[in-house]
């Protein structure tokens, strides 16, 4: 698969990849490396892992990175309870320890969380570690040996090596500089807000339903709205949420009704800031100017 | 006519272009090995090479790491494959050439280049930031007085060994501190009880696993911002040395110059050896001894790079006189937009050393209300005496 096959595939599920995202992607899965994906919230860098796993018919297996993560929810855990029960149920069967031990310590024990299981399906799945910044740099560790190796290594069962080697998708916020050795070894992209002609696209494919006109004072509105100075500035994501929004109350024109052009801005700001930095006149004028 | 640059028809292939291209990259403070090397080759044979703007994508996948290298591949790329069709002589330069690059400041190397048969065209060290200076030369000489000075010309070695010393002890003192309260924590040093008790109700009141509680480290990150405009001209030698220390001190610390722009030195001053870490920020700091614009540099700060590496347990040290050319409430108001991060500012400023000094300058004056603490500094025994108070922050 070229990277313009597989561009126009995601585009078929309704994501408008750029460029260069579809050609790292394309080597990402041709070079069998990890691919990092930084930019800000809201341009779609996890929703690529969800279309990927569609265009390739595979499993989407997450892992959500935050503080403290470690190694019993993001790699194996032994099942303890279940471990517990057999123990007391065998020692009224009158089982001998040996048997025992070796019964609780095997595979059926083992739960599998989302990095065990990522190399474990049949099919190669799509394993999207999400905001890994969030994640200690002790974690990093883990994922060292698991991004190279694509093998686990369990004191009590030995070393599990991959059945498949899943298409790994790192995305990171940047609210922690990651470590050069994860970065080596991945190969990298930022993903920027889109441009005006991309983000129409987006708009259509998701809302199929929107007018033309209408479609490009959204548009304007959004990339002038991210020109101003605010605290958080509009995604993809909010843009979308933004049309929804505007479709639900059945408006055709932006400059038509700054009362309801307000109202909807609540989907667009999300901070208290930002909210009042955005006057009714300042978001007049910007509908205006996108008109 | 054709971009593309021309290979002499001695040279190796395109092995050894995309070898050459590596040590392009890496002559510009890519961090890229050998694997990088073969990655890239093995990239290449994915997509249609021939292809300019396919094989740039690939290789940007390939060689970046993070924002600033991918915004910066697209002039590095030019400059090695797209060279108008120039004839370029040596693929793979020399690596004693190479070292001589990096000590020098990047306008000898262009002078040095120009008539020779190396990498003739290739960008001056430090790329995207440098080069704006460097190359918008109309522009740039009506304005700055001194465009670029030497900073090794003002810092000596034993300067940044004294300097580290102090650097230390003030990260220690900023950086040493410790939660009242205990966590839970894998490796803790007492154990949890209420935790392992909760964790036994699951295995029918055994105790099967023992949790542990630590006391977690509250470190304080620091991050340095020193005014080099030409009225500080006369302290920098001490702040550049204290940048330059406390850099090598502690790893966690950040760097930034500020005049009429505000650069990061960070990985410049990472360099091992002290004075060309010296050497390559004096690269950067193009327009050193300029005017000053601290509004400006402080905002862009808060705006861009405090998004990222300032939060509630940082410490903002700030080097600078206050002498601003801007507004002071856009002085203000950048303070009072970092302060939202909820780090602490600490403003270091080498007048108030004077005995009748008075914060009298506007800028300073808008500053005050948003600083946690506001110290004289002018000499490197002043920065050290700094260290009891810093610590009580």
């Amino acid at each position: 698969m070229t990277w313009t096959d597989l561009k126009s595939a995601l585009a078929g599920r309704g994501y408008v990849a750029s460029d260069d995202l579809a050609v790292a992607l394309q080597l990402a899965l041709s070079l069998g490396r990890p691919l990092l994906l930084e930019g800000a919230a809201g341009t779609g860098k996890t929703e690529i892992a969800r279309c990927l796993a569609a265009v390739q018919d595979t499993r989407l297996i997450r892992l959500q990175c935050y503080e403290g993560l470690d190694a019993a929810q993001a790699i194996y855990e032994w099942n303890y309870q279940r471990q517990l029960l057999t123990i007391r149920a065998a020692a009224e069967d009158g089982e001998t320890g040996k048997q025992v031990e070796a019964r609780i310590f095997s595979r059926d024990f083992l739960l599998e969380r989302p990095l065990l299981a990522a190399i474990t399906q049949d099919t190669a799945p799509v394993l999207l570690i999400d905001e890994v910044d969030r994640a200690d740099e002790e974690f990093e560790a883990y994922l060292l040996e698991i991004l190279s190796d694509y093998q686990v290594s369990i004191p009590e069962l030995g070393t599990i090596h991959a059945t498949t080697k899943p298409t790994v998708i790192l995305t990171s916020n940047g609210t922690r500089d990651l470590s050069d050795a994860l970065r080596r070894r991945c190969l990298y992209t930022y993903v920027n807000y889109p441009d005006r002609a991309t983000e129409l696209a987006i708009l259509k494919a998701r809302c199929p339903g929107v007018e033309a006109r209408l479609a490009n004072q959204i548009i304007g509105f959004v990339q002038k709205l991210r020109e101003e100075d605010l605290e958080k500035t509009p995604g993809v994501a909010e843009m979308l949420d933004f049309a929804a929004a505007l479709m639900g109350l059945g408006i055709a024109d932006l400059t038509e009704d700054p009362a309801t052009l307000q109202s909807t801005l609540t989907t667009l700001l999300k901070t208290q800031s930002d909210q009042a930095q955005i006057t009714p006149e300042v978001a007049g004028r910007i509908a205006g100017r996108a008109a | 006519m054709s971009r593309v640059t021309k290979f002499a028809a001695r040279d190796p292939g395109p092995a050894a272009r995309v070898a050459g291209f590596i040590a392009h990259l890496r002559d510009n403070g890519l961090r890229l090995g050998v694997a990088e090397a073969e990655l890239a080759m093995a990239a290449l044979s994915h997509v249609h090479s021939l292809d300019p703007d396919e094989s740039r994508r690939a290789l940007r996948a390939v060689c970046t790491g993070c924002k600033e290298e991918a915004e910066r591949f697209d002039d590095l790329f030019n400059s090695y494959w797209m060279d108008m069709g120039r004839v370029r002589q040596k693929v793979v330069p020399s690596p004693s050439a190479n070292m001589a690059d990096n000590v020098h400041s990047s306008r000898d190397a262009k002078g040095q280049d120009a008539g020779s048969a190396g990498s003739a065209t290739a960008p001056d060290g430090e790329g995207g930031e440098a080069d704006a200076g460097g190359t918008g030369k109309l522009i740039a000489t009506l304005q700055s007085t001194k465009a670029r000075k030497d900073l090794r010309d003002l810092v000596r070695p034993e300067e940044i060994a004294e300097a580290e010393e102090i650097a230390r002890r003030i990260g220690a003192a900023l950086r040493d501190s410790r939660s009242r309260r205990r966590i839970a924590a894998r490796r803790g040093d007492r154990l949890h009880f209420r935790k392992t008790i909760r964790a036994s109700l699951a295995s029918g009141g055994e105790p099967l696993r023992l949790l542990r509680k630590k006391r977690p480290d509250r470190s304080r990150r620091i991050t340095a911002l020193c005014d080099v405009s030409g009225s500080m001209t006369v302290y920098s030698r001490v702040f550049l040395a204290f940048l330059a220390g406390l850099m090598r001190a502690d790893t966690s610390a950040d760097a930034y110059l500020f005049h009429t722009r505000l650069v990061r030195i960070t990985e410049a001053l990472r360099d091992k050896d002290a004075l060309r870490a010296i050497g390559r920020m004096s690269l950067m700091a193009d327009g050193f001894g300029g005017g000053s614009k601290i509004g400006p540099s402080l905002m862009r700060f808060a705006e861009t790079y405090a998004r990222r590496f300032v939060d509630g347990r940082s410490v903002v040290l700030i080097l600078s006189d206050g002498y601003d050319t801007e507004a002071p409430e856009l002085c203000a108001a950048a303070l009072a937009k970092l302060r939202k991060r909820g780090c602490k500012i600490i403003w270091l400023n080498p007048l108030k050393g004077w005995t009748d000094y008075a914060p009298v300058a506007a800028g300073m004056a808008a500053a005050l209300p948003h600083l946690d603490a506001f110290k004289p500094a002018n000499t490197l025994a002043d920065l050290a005496a700094l260290e009891r108070e810093l610590a009580a922050l």
